[in-house]
């Protein structure tokens, strides 16, 4: 199993993968910069989500909205940003490869000079809203921003979440655009995968046209940041919700690092679907829980693996917790059975399997062979990213169980219903979030 | 060579694209068996598809149906929910099941080499549903924690609310979870009754779309729906007038940072003639990135993180609705200036020759990239089944969306749209907004308790 793909290098330094699949007589442009929130420092978060946006406000030989031309030669499109990498995507008729292969580079190559003041403060309006949209104004949504506080320390690049904190928005100013695009937005920075019905050849022909010009910017050296926790801390707040939840938050291997495609598992098993160990205690047989789910939410530096557990109605989490906690402790003593084993290796073969089905957007094969090509240098990695997953052995999974889900070392985050700060779990600190 | 920048490329020609056959038969049973080969990878998506939704709950036990489609998967016969799961994530299977106001849906997509096992396993859920006592309580219990946690979601207290104020006890009124009071009302006899009388393979299509052929899976669905059978029974009887209420309704939510907005009425069935006129003028009015609302909104004004409109085509006629969360000093303006495009659009702003080319070249030129994955063919086969559409709907769309005109999109918004019949819903803080809401010409603001729907 596998993408295939051909790799070239421009002078510039761009990364150009290339993948034929003519199913569909589509093409997905897929193009990453390896920026994100991490590359911000405290004072100035937010600041790679907002520029995501700008690179939608035109260029400067199309300077007027990014999605017109697009949308009318059918493409779909969108962009993201996270704590590592900011990737923007097409996908349009085959027809129409060439259009977003100009508009890419031109806003690759001229933002600049067409980007605005008035731009700017309306697009951080935008971004405002989007803040108070989907995490704001939505129950338990400040929990991200209080996980990786109390995760990662004040100065690390994990501490704060990529949307970015209100005053730091609101304060930052259109000269720091300009700084941050030279910096980070040029070839040498980037990485382009063109997947679906093409002929490489031309293809290569067309993507040199367009980027081979675009001057090489400095190579960003890599930020590498190392974190741990030393104890359990301990906090809760108050929420405008109707049900207590629990979060357990630990820091563990970075993507593709030793123990994260075990801890990848582990989670799966511990609470993922009606077979997990905690839905089946928790929700199915004592139904103290209303829902419950488990990630290792795996990043360049580092990841964390994270449990989230919602009360059922008359239920404290100091209940929640004991439960959870006993859970994990058995999988570290006893490790998994094979039973277990069985169903998470099938379950990582279809999920891969299920992973080849489109060629773009989010998660398609353009935006995998980015994310290989990018976080390892090595875009040929499907296979061996399966072979991770089909490789942990028992005792494997065991270890990692042990050595990361630690509950001396962690994060115990409680949301409750404002007034009702009984119902956190024991000794915990009020936090303070915004 | 280098580029000169001067202009965009002009789009060129795209290989042509034809939506692959549907094969069909029909079993002995009455259920109808639809495939389509898709080979690009080694899977095969199933979707059982059952005519009867959230619209078919009887008065009074509202969520029935739900309730009835969530409890299919927990077990059968000497198989629990845990075993029944068990069984499923050993085949790596990614199960699903999903209800609207006219269907259910529940869906296996797995490796083919595991598809006969879950064929297996979709009969069994489907037939012989165990629908124990036990279980239901669990089931409804998770149901009323449900709708607890809701009460403090904007977008799904508009979307609760919205309904109620549009529809009252049509069978469109309520959201497929229904309320506390229905739920509490049900017992597992309802389950089961409904069951019975709903979910028949006269009322069902089988769909299967990936690596597979029309007689082998008629041969395997043969065998393990051998059991099934019986003609569906009325179950619904809900009718009722629609509403005709307040124009302007507020949800209060005390120190919201924004304001959720719900605007517009019931509009139009999916079997209207005017259907691909309607989404080309939804397009342009609220359906894409560039719509007037979006680009007004969110690209000029900055007050919302995305708009949109759309006309929610179902077998009765559905709503045309516009939704927006904006911030709470806006909101007032918010709900003006949607108005104020909702009204343009249909004569006093008619659209432009550019915007129609762009709304049907939005719909269409992109048209073949609906069709990339088994799950996304096999949701656009399940349409034809669910709207009684004829195989060549996929092969007419495009040049039928491409001969739509101006003057049509005009014409068919004003048919379909009347500004004077908008019902606007705002779930924020009415303390901060309310004198606002009073000004804008339409009503004293009624407060919605959340009680009522």
């Amino acid at each position: 199993m596998n993408i295939s793909f051909t790799k070239h290098t421009l002078d510039n330094g761009l990364d150009v993968l290339l993948h034929e699949d003519h199913a569909c007589p589509i093409v997905a442009v897929n193009l990453w910069y390896h920026v994100g929130s991490k590359n911000e420092v405290p004072g100035k978060t937010g600041f790679a989500h907002l520029f995501e946006h700008l690179m939608f406000e035109g260029s400067e030989h199309h300077d007027r909205g990014f999605f017109q031309p697009l949308q009318g030669a059918g493409a779909a499109l969108n962009g993201s940003t996270n704590a590592d990498r900011t990737n923007y995507w097409e996908v349009v008729p085959s027809g129409a490869l060439e259009l977003a292969l100009w508009m890419e580079s031109d806003r690759m190559g001229y933002l600049l000079p067409a980007l605005t003041q008035t731009k700017f403060a309306n697009q951080r309006d935008v971004v405002l809203n989007e803040r108070r949209q989907n995490y704001e104004n939505r129950p338990y949504g400040l929990a991200p921003m209080a996980l990786l506080n109390a995760l990662f320390p004040a100065d690390h690049p994990y501490h704060w979440a990529t949307i970015g904190e209100i005053a730091d928005l609101e304060a930052v100013e259109l000269d720091e655009a300009h700084a941050f695009f030279r910096r980070y937005y040029h070839p040498a920075n980037a990485s382009l995968a063109i997947a679906g019905d093409i002929e490489s050849a031309p293809t290569l022909d067309l993507v040199r046209q367009y980027f081979g010009e675009l001057a090489p910017g400095e190579r960003v050296a890599p930020v590498r940041v190392m974190a741990s926790l030393a104890r359990d801390v301990r906090i809760y707040f108050e929420d405008r919700v109707e049900l207590p939840r629990l979060y357990l938050a630990w820091i563990t291997p970075a993507m593709f690092g030793e123990g994260d495609a075990d801890l990848d598992l582990a989670t799966d098993l511990l609470a993922n679907g009606k077979t997990s160990r905690l839905y089946r205690r928790l929700v199915f047989e004592q139904r103290i829980a209303t829902d419950v789910s488990a990630s290792q939410n795996s990043r360049e530096m580092a990841g964390y693996a994270q449990v989230t557990v919602t009360a059922a109605p008359g239920h404290a989490l100091a209940e929640l917790e004991d439960a959870v906690v006993e859970e994990i402790r058995r999988l570290a003593a006893d490790g998994p059975n094979d039973e277990e084993m069985e169903r998470g290796r099938v379950q990582a073969e279809s999920q891969f399997v299920f992973r080849l089905q489109t060629i773009g957007g989010f998660g398609g094969k353009s935006d995998q062979l980015n994310a290989y090509n990018m976080f390892l240098g090595d875009a040929d990695y499907f296979d061996r990213d399966l072979q991770r997953y089909q490789a942990v052995t028992k005792a494997a999974l065991q270890q990692a169980v042990a050595d990361y889900l630690d509950p001396a070392r962690r994060v115990t985050l409680s949301i409750v219903p404002t007034g009702r700060v009984a119902l956190v779990a024991p000794n915990s600190e009020p936090a303070v979030v915004t | 060579m280098t580029v000169t920048r001067t202009e965009l490329p002009e789009p060129g020609p795209t290989r042509p694209f034809s939506f692959p056959a549907i094969e069909k038969s029909t079993l002995a049973n009455g259920l109808r068996l639809w495939t389509v080969s898709h080979r690009s990878v080694p899977l095969v998506a199933f979707m059982l598809l059952v005519r009867r939704g959230a619209a078919s709950d009887p008065m009074g036990k509202e969520g029935l149906a739900a309730v009835t489609a969530d409890m299919l998967d927990e077990g059968t016969g000497d198989r629990s929910a845990i075993d029944m799961h068990e069984a499923l994530a050993r085949l790596g299977a990614q199960f699903d099941t999903d209800i609207g106001s006219d269907a259910m849906v529940v869906s296996i997509t797995v490796l083919s080499r595991f598809c006969d096992r879950a064929l297996e396993l979709l009969a069994d859920i489907l037939v012989r549903p165990a629908l124990r006592e036990d279980d239901f309580a669990r089931v409804r219990q998770l149901r009323l924690h449900r709708l607890t946690q809701i009460r403090d979601m904007p977008a799904a207290v508009a979307d609760r609310a919205f309904l109620k104020l549009l529809y009252g006890v049509h069978p469109y009124g309520h959201s497929a979870i229904g309320d506390e009071a229905s739920l509490a009302s049900m017992t597992v006899d309802d389950v089961r009754g409904f069951h019975e009388r709903a979910i028949r393979p006269s009322a069902a299509t089988l769909i299967a779309v990936g690596d597979c052929d029309h007689a082998v899976m008629q041969r395997l669905a043969a065998e393990v729906f051998a059991d099934w059978s019986g003609a569906d029974g009325a179950v619904g009887g809900r009718d009722g007038d629609l509403p005709r209420g307040a124009r302007m309704n507020v949800v209060p939510r005390p120190r919201a940072p924004q304001s959720e907005l719900r605007i517009g009425h019931v509009a139009v069935g999916r079997d209207t003639p005017d259907y691909h006129a309607l989404l080309v003028a939804n397009t342009i009015l609220g359906g894409q990135f560039v719509s007037r609302i979006n680009l007004n909104l969110r690209e000029d004004k900055g007050v919302t993180y995305g708009a949109r409109t759309a006309f929610e085509f179902r077998r009765l006629p559905g709503p045309f609705v516009l939704q927006v969360s904006v911030e709470t000093s806006a909101t007032a303006l918010a709900i003006e200036e949607s108005i104020r495009e909702i009204t343009a659009i249909r004569g006093p702003r008619p659209v432009t020759a550019e915007e129609l080319s762009l709304g049907i070249a939005a719909l269409t030129r992109g048209y073949a990239r609906n069709f990339e994955t088994a799950d996304q063919i096999a949701r656009a086969v399940m349409q034809l089944a669910l709207y009684d559409l004829s195989d060549d709907y996929f092969a007419e769309f495009v040049p039928r969306v491409e001969r739509v005109t101006a003057d049509e999109v005009c014409a068919v918004m004003a048919r379909h749209v009347d500004p004077s019949r908008l019902t606007t819903l705002v779930v924020g803080d009415v303390d901060v907004i309310g004198a606002d809401l009073g000004r804008l010409g339409l009503g004293d603001p009624v407060i919605v308790s959340g009680d009522s729907f």
